[in-house]
């Protein structure tokens, strides 16, 4: 019985770590989470175009190295 | 209520525990205080390190956060109010902490304490705890909360807005000053740690390659797939370091990746020139991706090798050169010690940060402890591991490879013997031993930190994986870690400082504001890259062998950076009517007046060559005028340039100075009209908490 319960909570719960670290090492780079982005863009601004997957990762790339905002500012 | 957004409160930890950590760090300070025998484990200063920690954070920190600055967990973020899915996402603080912390830490925390260890291991250590606890992560807490108030506004904008626009321009023009000597000291790490080491030279140019097809891969093969191309890329590079080692053996290969520093300097100035011109997707974004992935990969494989490996520290607790004779850097503990370690216990670049993205990704302001306090903290243990990584190794190497060949010669013999009259007995073919142990021709004079890091970190990692056989490998590994991310540094730093120009010239010249112009863009690129690949190359034929003299420049310039950083924070205590705490920034914001004005005075005029630059200068001029020519300069014309190059350090110096007192002046001038207004007077975004549902609906 325990099991049942047991086994995929821990796997839940791993997958959760697993999205986490992901999130963690893309954001280390200025790649910020896509799917957030999906869900802002459709709650937000319903029917206004969204990047894909591409384009998102390009956009982000140029901007991380821009010059505005404190960014492309690496550390001593 | 608004409760349930932004963490939960936990139950705070039973009052017996922080009986037992403080008890455990207290007897373990004590012991390497107080420990006078042959050697002291490692694992002492780790548990000093924790401890410290693990108390300030959760008293000092919280104190800041609950009275001094009273964080408002029902106070809309930027995140919150500007969400775009981009720039400003609310971000889990565990992520977020990973993406400060990366952003922060750099090849400053693993240099300066290196350094430092010349005066023994114990002043290191406790200047990088108290640094931290009192300024280093009080400077990067307070930051990231005004600047979150602020709608993540950077440091050079908030001063304006608090400050005025004078101030604001100074502070501005110290930022590109202290870039220019950032990028001037970084590339010459990399230049003392590659001169005259094909194999080292061979992996480091291996990564430009490597990069451009990650770059490639990317972009067309498997567009932002930033896991599989930074796995193919880090197998490349072990390819490269291990393939180093055929090469530097090679009769034909070897001689064509052995340069001189002098050659080095130069191809390094020509690399940053084409590289910060470049697109970014084809050479400097796959390599942050790889160097930011090695950097934390290789700082938590350092921390489980010194925790599994508990090596001893052979250097004295205290060594006699606290007299300032040392042979590293010159001058006393006070005050260069404390501009030496600058990252790890405070660094005034961290305001760039703290004020840069993670402010627009904020949850909820009780969060901004953890990242702001938390991130600087887990830094400041980055740099008690360097110091330990510095310490294992043999006295009598570390000063083989961290003195220039004017005072130790250029053959083992020689070096041997001079380093032994120190009192630091270390036999010739001990040092030819450990050269040909980590596969280089020699040891002698690799100054700079980044190859004395490499030796403490193959010494650790080996006794860990490999053993001697491995030990070659490790050493390259870690020279071409610290290379990579300096590269990097070079790279988007030499991007920034020409932004820097082209704004800062279009105040003149406005064509030379457009970012799209090849003309502006080509322009400012040269007049970057010529800056700090002057004092680079100056650098490189310095007579005290160029760390002497860049590296306390650079030291005082990030102090001086804090010190303003933490001028500002006082200026907005006392416009929110806090000046009752206002000692929480004074304090430090003291600490380092003091530090950066006196070593700058010294640093100018002290009487000794070795120490102050006019003393210097004069000493190369005087021989001139009597027609002597002093080692190392060869010709008249070298002897010209030693000493102007002594003047012109001595009026950037003079020059960060003089920054620094300006803006304590106006922080006196801001503090003043706080007081005589009878109201709060800061430029927060409302002045009025808002509840946090209020702004999503």
């Amino acid at each position: 019985m325990t099991r049942k319960i047991f086994v995929p909570l821990v796997r839940e719960r791993l997958a959760q770590l697993y999205r986490y670290a992901a999130q963690t090492a893309h954001l280390m780079v200025g790649l910020p989470d896509y799917s957030t982005y999906v869900a802002h863009r459709r709650r937000y601004h319903p029917g206004e175009p969204i990047m894909n997957r591409e384009q998102f990762f390009r956009n982000c790339q140029e901007r991380r190295y821009a010059p505005a905002g404190g960014r492309g500012i690496r550390c001593c | 209520m608004a409760t349930s957004i932004g963490t939960p409160e936990r139950a705070p930890l039973h009052w017996s525990v922080w009986v037992v950590v403080g008890t455990a760090g207290a007897l373990a300070l004590g012991t390497i205080a107080l420990n006078r025998g042959e050697t002291i484990n490692a694992v002492w200063l780790v548990i000093a390190a924790v401890c410290t920690y693990l108390i300030a954070y959760r008293f000092y920190s919280l104190f800041i956060a609950t009275k001094v600055l009273q964080v408002e967990r029902n106070r809309a973020t930027p995140a919150a109010r500007h969400n775009d899915g981009l720039d400003y996402v609310p971000t889990n603080q565990y992520v977020l902490f990973g993406h400060h912390f990366a952003a922060i830490a750099g090849a400053g925390p693993l240099v300066g304490p290196v350094l430092a260890a010349q005066m023994g291991y114990l002043p290191g250590t406790l200047w990088i705890l108290a640094g931290v606890v009192f300024a280093g992560a009080v400077q990067d807490f307070i930051i990231l909360f005004v600047s979150t108030r602020r709608d993540g506004r950077s440091l050079g904008e908030m001063i304006k807005s608090e400050m005025g626009t004078i101030p604001g321009l100074i502070a501005l023009f110290g930022v590109l000053a202290i870039m220019v000597i950032l990028l001037a000291v970084l590339a010459l790490i990399v230049v003392k740690a590659l001169a005259d080491s094909p194999w080292g030279t061979f992996t480091v140019f291996a990564t430009v390659p490597i990069a451009m097809l990650m770059g490639i891969y990317g972009r067309f093969l498997r567009p932002h797939r930033i896991g599989e191309m930074s796995a193919i890329g880090f197998v490349l590079l072990m390819a490269a370091i291990f393939f180093g080692q055929p090469v530097s053996t090679s009769a034909t290969l070897a001689p064509m990746f052995t340069f001189s520093g002098e050659s080095l300097a130069l191809l390094l100035i020509a690399y940053g020139f084409i590289a910060s011109v470049l697109p970014v997707w084809l050479l400097l974004a796959p390599r942050d991706y790889l160097s930011t992935f090695l950097k934390i990969g290789t700082i938590v494989a350092l921390a489980i090798g010194i925790v599994i490996v508990m090596p001893d520290l052979k250097m004295p607790a205290v060594s006699k050169f606290v007299d300032g004779t040392g042979p590293v850097f010159s001058g006393g503990l006070f005050p260069f010690l404390f501009i030496t370690i600058a990252c790890g216990a405070v660094s005034g670049f961290h305001s760039l940060i703290a004020s840069g993205t993670t402010p627009k990704m904020i949850e909820n302001e009780s969060q901004i402890r953890f990242i702001g306090y938390g991130a600087m903290l887990m830094e400041s243990f980055v740099a008690i591991m360097a110091l330990i990584a510095a310490c294992v190794i043999e006295p009598g190497s570390y000063f083989a490879m961290n003195s220039p060949p004017a005072l130790i010669g250029t053959t083992a013999a020689e070096a041997a013997q001079k380093i032994s009259s120190w009192g630091f007995v270390i036999a010739p073919e001990a040092l030819t031993q450990l050269a040909s142990d980590v596969g280089e021709k020699t040891v002698l004079s690799r100054t700079g930190g980044a190859p004395t890091l490499a030796v403490g970190m193959a010494q650790i990692l080996s006794s860990l994986f490999g053993g001697k056989a491995l030990m070659a490998f490790w050493y390259h590994f870690a020279i071409l870690f610290e290379a990579l991310f300096i590269l990097t540094t070079v790279d988007a730093g030499t991007r920034v400082a020409r932004f820097m120009i082209q704004d800062l010239l279009g105040t003149f010249v406005p064509s030379m504001r457009e970012t799209q112009s090849w003309t502006a863009n080509l322009v400012a690129t040269t007049l970057a890259v010529s800056a700090w690949g002057y004092f680079l190359y100056q650098g490189v034929v310095d007579p005290l062998g160029g760390i002497n003299t860049l590296w306390p420049l650079f030291g005082i310039s990030n102090q001086m950076l804090a010190a303003i950083a933490l001028i500002l924070a006082t200026v907005i205590l006392f416009k929110m009517k806090r000046e009752h705490y206002a000692w929480v920034t004074i304090v430090p914001a003291f600490w380092l007046v003091v530090c950066t004005l006196t070593a700058g005075w010294q640093k100018l005029f002290h009487e000794a060559p070795a120490i102050g630059f006019i003393a210097q200068a004069n000493r190369f001029s005087d021989a001139l005028a009597q027609g002597k020519i002093l080692a190392p300069a060869k010709t008249i014309e070298d002897m010209h340039r030693i000493a102007f190059n002594n003047y012109l350090d001595a009026a950037l110096c003079a020059m960060f100075m003089a920054i620094v007192v300006a803006m304590i002046v106006a922080g006196v001038i801001s503090i003043r009209k706080a007081l005589a207004s009878s109201t709060v007077s800061t430029h927060e975004v409302d002045h009025d908490a808002q509840d946090l549902r209020a702004a999503r609906a």
